[in-house]
């Protein structure tokens, strides 16, 4: 068990560094600054 | 009925932390600060006024759902690294959706159990699955964005934290209100009432945050052990579980939200809470 706590938390690591290096921050940060109209029930 | 007393104290803490622009909600507007481009790990809509960050889930529709990406990798990894270190102790502490419906529960009327209701906990799965990842994957427009089916048409928090709110002091958003906003005003509504009933019905039936978290309540680096030289099968950890975990059987079950109550309750402080990489040995985790 414990090298599978190691082996998910290198996944997840690896998968922050890859998806900050395709640029998919931008792609929250942009959503997250502009008012979602789908979520406020605007749509 | 012994209780973790101190819960409240993180959640609240939790809840402000992650929302600590009060002024917004007079202000009607939202924060544009960089650290939206960062996940909270419950959650909580970014287009809440008082929020600081992004939620997770709408982050993952929003990046699934662009036209230049097709899979989410940095929100999937923020929530592995969490779950892995955490569980589903991000519901039982850090999620202030989850708070908000502890305390409407704590209206003094007649509680219900949620226990003959259990073939419900598995609609959170579909829910993950369908409307958060194959749905703004495959339904797009000619530019290939699709839009993010669960805060849509499902999320209650987006109305609560962010629609009502911004519609009381906005104009421009009263205006445009219809029948999506009545949709969801109506799960929002049934969500609040059947929380006073029931203990965190969303959370059980609906949320695939916490679906997610569950995933990996039984290797997170947080977890519950029973000693099983101590426990004596009594079940009054599984009769105090809110959840409807049979606690010393099943400690790190999915549905475990963490909340300590076991704990406290316990008669031989048979269960103890773990923060290790490392298996505990010389324990057993649950009783046979």
């Amino acid at each position: 068990m414990r090298k599978i706590r190691i082996c998910l938390l290198a996944v997840a690591l690896l998968m922050i560094g890859f998806g900050l290096w395709r640029g998919e921050a931008e792609v929250v940060l942009s959503k997250g600054i502009n008012l979602c109209l789908e979520c406020v029930g605007i749509g | 009925m012994a209780k973790n007393k101190h819960r409240w104290k993180i959640q609240l803490g939790a809840t402000i932390a992650t929302n600590p622009f009060f002024l917004h909600f007079f202000q009607g507007k939202i924060s544009r600060g960089g650290l939206k481009g960062v996940c909270v790990p419950g959650l909580n809509c970014y287009s809440c006024p008082a929020a600081a960050a992004s939620c997770p889930i709408g982050a993952v529709q929003a990046v699934i759902g662009s036209s230049k990406f097709h899979f989410a990798y940095y929100v999937v990894g923020i929530l592995i690294l969490v779950g892995v270190l955490l569980g589903r102790v991000v519901c039982g502490f850090l999620c202030p959706f989850g708070w908000f419906q502890e305390l409407l529960h704590k209206i003094p009327t007649k509680k219900f159990s949620t226990k003959r209701f259990h073939i419900l906990t598995y609609l959170k799965y579909v829910i993950l699955v369908l409307f958060v990842v194959v749905l703004p994957m495959t339904v797009v427009n000619e530019v290939g964005m699709g839009d993010p089916f669960f805060c849509k048409y499902i999320c209650p928090a987006g109305i609560l934290e962010g629609g009502i709110p911004l519609s009381m002091v906005d104009g421009s958003i009263r205006a445009s209100l219809g029948g999506l906003f009545t949709w969801k005003s109506c799960i929002l509504l049934g969500v609040v009432v059947l929380a006073v009933f029931f203990y965190r019905p969303f959370c059980k039936w609906l949320c695939p945050l916490e679906a997610f978290y569950g995933l990996f309540n039984k290797v997170s680096v947080y977890r519950l052990q029973v000693n099983g030289d101590k426990c004596t099968a009594c079940g009054a950890c599984s009769r105090v579980c809110k959840m409807d975990v049979e606690v010393f059987r099943t400690p790190n079950h999915a549905e475990c939200i963490r909340c300590g109550d076991c704990i406290a309750t316990c008669p031989h402080q048979a269960i103890t809470k773990v923060f290790s990489l490392k298996n505990t040995i010389g324990k057993k985790e649950s009783v046979s």
